[in-house]
Formats: structure tokens, sequence, C-alpha cells
């Protein structure tokens, strides 16, 4: 089975990222970047699927500029085969990614496709569901468990209510949520033997795709900020609060 | 201006979510029809004629659609969507699973988790886990929307006449289908639609001590979270996560026991009306948006709110 595992650059996960005081963007100058959490967990559950005799083959895929080499090299060193990076504008959509996507799975016969929930930037939760409705697969958001037998693919997620178990006919796109797995830290020697795995270069022309959006950013502000309240003494005081200044109780 | 919302059900009764979303289509303004798909949910159907504001209601009643798998309701929602300006859903874990591929189908964007209308084009949407928030104006012919909830107050479920009209298509694309599910049962409110929530982090150490919140959310009638540390640890499950990829609050009173305030949580819970934090650490970033912060041990502080109450 060959498995084709997306991967996103975004801001980490612990810096606090704010909008530019003119409102034209997000400052990102001298954020640190890392793969996305989500993708992370993703490229994981592949690798671990390969190890299990399941997978042959994973490709690790990236739509941006040059600078994501660094997170398909991430992938790479986390047990991926091989890397695509398809040359895009880095705000590039979902819906475009999605249609980049599709070109691939279909140029390489791809039977599986994990991908993260979301990326932590956007908070988007898009590009799984339309890379499978565009290419006419199955699909499983939200994956906390993933099992294959007969020839399809059993997978548990996590919805509001709690737990639900779908199968998917293959070839299917599966989205990883928190509890898939817990993502192994890269060893040294596969850092290094990761900058040997072949990476290839795409355009969107190359994949006959039209990555022109159709959402405009308008402009980006901070959100209202709370104030910090008082500190009360005791268990107390704070139902008298509670219930005589707040009213909520 | 003609907006489909896609109704939130467990073919019984509608949920509190569809509420929400057709208050989020009315301020974009126009005509709104409700789309029921599922199976044996004529009841539902019936609920969502009475919702204020609702013109039209078009009810799917079909075997392949009892389970909302995502194959086959996109396939129905894109065939009738495209009569539509809008196409709106909840921003719950259905609407998240099912409105992208609409979108896909329909070869338009989507517009994730708005928080407000500014017109029928322009919309804001929190994004960097609510670090930012976008302005976003689309050109295509169709929005897809989802919406967060909290960010609208429901419309009255009781007042309209809406016609109910049934839709004879079947899509199924049988790509998939449904096992099981196991669904939490609780005879505390929703999360989603809670007027007070407790909620429990890291500090609550062990699945056990979440008996002291359950024990104070039965007095107080509110809902129990977890922090994604709780919920990572083991502590409680999955569907209580409060966070910027679990659930998403704005109860009148939120109540933080031992949850140190990592970004990703307070994206889930900073809108609430009224914050409480309650931890030993008087440094935890939690303090910094609470408006009541109690600087206690909580396996001290606990008992004695329960007691008091």
């Amino acid at each position: 089975m060959k498995i084709l595992v997306a991967v996103k650059r975004v801001a980490d996960a612990n810096v606090k990222v704010r909008a530019k005081a003119d409102g034209s963007d997000v400052d990102l100058a001298n954020v640190k970047m890392a793969i996305n959490p989500f993708c992370e967990i993703a490229v994981e559950e592949a690798v671990r699927l390969k190890e299990k005799g399941v997978a042959t083959e994973i490709i690790a895929v990236s739509v941006g500029d040059k600078s994501v080499q660094e997170q398909i090299r991430t992938a790479l060193a986390l047990g991926a085969d091989r890397g695509i990076q398809v040359d895009a504008p880095k705000d590039t959509q979902p819906l475009a990614i999605s249609k980049l996507l599709k070109a691939i799975v279909e140029k390489e016969s791809v039977d599986l496709v994990i991908v993260g929930k979301q990326s932590i930037d956007g908070d988007n939760n898009q590009t799984g569901q339309m890379l499978a409705a565009l290419a006419g697969m199955s699909q499983a958001t939200f994956a906390s468990e993933l099992i294959f037998e007969d020839g399809k693919a059993s997978v548990t997620r996590e919805v509001d209510g709690g737990l639900q178990t779908i199968s998917l006919n293959l070839p299917a796109v599966v989205t990883a949520d928190l509890r898939l797995n817990e993502p192994r830290y890269a060893s040294l020697p596969n850092i290094m033997k990761a900058k040997k795995k072949p990476l290839d270069v795409l355009t969107p022309d190359d994949l006959g795709v039209s990555v022109a959006p159709t959402l405009i950013t308008v402009k980006v502000e901070p959100p209202a900020e709370r104030q910090a309240g008082v500190k009360v003494e005791s268990v107390e005081q704070l139902i008298d609060k509670l219930k005589n200044e707040a009213k909520v109780i | 201006m003609s907006i489909l919302v896609v109704a939130e059900h467990d073919n019984s009764t509608l949920k509190g979510a569809t509420l929400n979303t057709v208050a989020a289509a009315k301020a974009i303004g126009g005509d709104i029809t409700v789309l029921v798909a599922g199976a044996n949910c004529a009841d539902v159907a019936e609920a969502a004629a009475k919702v204020d504001g609702v013109s039209k209601v078009l009810a799917a009643d079909n075997a392949a659609y009892e389970h909302q798998l995502a194959e086959n309701i996109s396939l129905l929602v894109a065939e009738i969507g495209k009569e539509f300006s809008h196409i709106l859903a909840g921003a719950t874990s259905n609407g998240k699973n099912i409105m992208p591929r609409v979108a896909a189908l329909l070869d338009v964007a989507q517009i994730s988790e708005i928080i407000s209308v500014e017109s029928a084009d322009t919309f804001k949407r929190p994004i960097y886990a609510g670090n930012v928030i976008a302005t976003i104006q689309s050109s295509d012919a169709i929005k897809v929307i989802t919406v967060r909830g909290t960010a609208y107050d429901p419309v009255a479920a009781e007042g309209g006449s809406a016609s109910v009209e049934s839709v004879a298509s079947v899509q199924d694309a049988g790509l998939s289908s449904f096992i099981k599910e196991e669904l939490a049962v609780s005879d505390r409110p929703e999360l989603t639609s809670a007027k007070v929530i407790i909620a429990g982090g890291r500090g609550m150490q062990n699945s056990e001590s979440f008996k002291m919140l359950e024990s104070v959310a039965d007095k107080l009638g509110a809902a129990v979270g977890a922090s994604r540390a709780a919920v990572d640890a083991g502590f409680v499950s999955n569907d209580m996560q409060v966070g910027q990829t679990g659930k998403i609050v704005a109860p009148d009173l939120y109540i933080a026991v031992g949850i140190s305030g990592a970004i990703q949580h307070l994206a889930g819970m900073k809108d609430s009306k009224v914050i409480v934090a309650i931890n030993k650490d008087e440094d935890a970033p939690i303090f910094q948006i609470s408006d009541y912060g109690l600087v206690a041990d909580l396996f001290e502080a606990m008992p004695e709110l329960e007691q008091q109450l």
C-alpha cells in the first residue's frame, strides 16, 4: 500500500502569533517555524503502518515556497521515503492545495492519504475532506484509531458526543486527531539519512492546477482583550462575588 | 439572497447548534431553508419547521443518511445547495466533516467558523487559535460556511411555521459504512450549550478527582469539561476537551480548576462571560484572563466549594 502524507509549515505551537499593527497580515518575522503538530501525527501513523508491513512506501508532500523543504525533511527523518515540494505561494488556499494533492494522488496511484485534521495557523480544517471529495474517495476525519482488515480501513473518529467507528473502502483519506498516536523524535542518524532521500519539486503547472485564490483577507486584527480581574482570598469570598457581583450563580 | 442551513440532529431531536446557525443566516439576510437529512427523521423536520425565521424545510429521509456519512450527505447538500447563494452549517464535528466536501464538489472555497457577518460576502473568523481575527471576503458564487455557535445567540425554537417538503433524491456513494458509536451518557447539560462549565486540567492528577468537579457541577447545573492535558493523560474522555481543537464554549460562568491556561485551551473558552480560575500556582497564565482568581490547592478548595454552594 502506498501512502501519501501532506505536511504544512506553520508557526510553532508555543508562539503567540499577533496581527501586524497596520492590520495587513500576521507578524511572522523571526518566529520559529515547525511542522504542524497534526501533520506530524499523520506522518507517525504512516511510519507505523510501514513498520507493521501494511504500507510499502510513504510520500511526504508539502505545498509552499522552498522553505517548506525543511518540513519535508522532518517527515523524511521520521521515516517517510521520499518528498515532493509543490512550489506555490505560501498562502495557497485549501481548495487549491486539495487539487494539487489530488493530482499527485492520481499520478502516484496512492491507496491511502493521511493528513492532519487542521493546521494551527489557518484553523481551517478543510484540506483532507476537500481532497476526498475531489478524488471521489472515502474519508474519516478526526481519527483516533486506524485498523486495516480485509482490504478496508476501520477508523475510530472523535466526534462531539464521544467516539464513532466507520469502515472505509480504499483509497481513502484519513485526518489525524491528537490521540491517534504520539510522534517519535527523529534520531540524529535518521536526520542525516533524510538529507539523502529524494525530494522532487513540482509546479502547479506541472500538475495542471490553478492556485488562484477566491478568498481575500481584507484585514487582520487582535481579538478583544480580556483584562485580568481580581484575586479572591477564599472560597467564601469567591461564592459571594459570583452571587452578588457577577450574579452568575 | 437564499440561504440553505444544514440541520444538526440525531434523527429524533433537532440539536441546538442549528438555532445558532439560523441566527447567522438571519444576519446575512434572505430566505432561509433548512435541510434535514437523516433516516426516520420526520420529528426533526417538524421541529425545524417551527424554528423562528425559517421559511422552508427540506426533508431527505433515507437510510443512506442515517449516520451522517460525509460521502453521502455532501453529495445531497451539493446537489440541493447549488440553487442557493449561501450554505451554512454549525462548526460541529459533523459540520466540519461534511461542509469542506460540499465546497469542493461545488468548486468553491469554504469559510470556516465565522464569528461575524460583515456583509453577504465578508465575514470575520478567528485564526491562530483565536489570537488573530481575520476579515475574509469571498468572490465565489456560492458561499459555503461553518458557523461558530458561541458567536451567535440561538433563535427561538418555536414560533415559525415553515412548510415541509420531502426530497426524493437518494445519494449513496457506497464508499463508507457505519460500524458503531460510543456516545458518552450524562444527565448534565451538553458542554456547548451549558450556562455553567467547570473544567479540570493536569492539576487534577487523576480521573478519580474529577468526581469533585462533578459534585460541584451537580450543585450548579453545570457541564464538566477538561483541558487537553487532562484528556491526553487519560483522566477523562475526549468529548470533554475544551480548546482550539476540542470544543469551543462560551458559558455565563467558566470555572477552570487546575488548568494553567495554555494558548490552545484559552482559544476554546476565553469568550466565556465570567471566568474563575482556581490554581495553586499564582503565576499561572489562566489568571491573566480570569475575572476571579483563587490561589489555592484545588484538593482543599473543591470540597469547600461544594459544601458552601
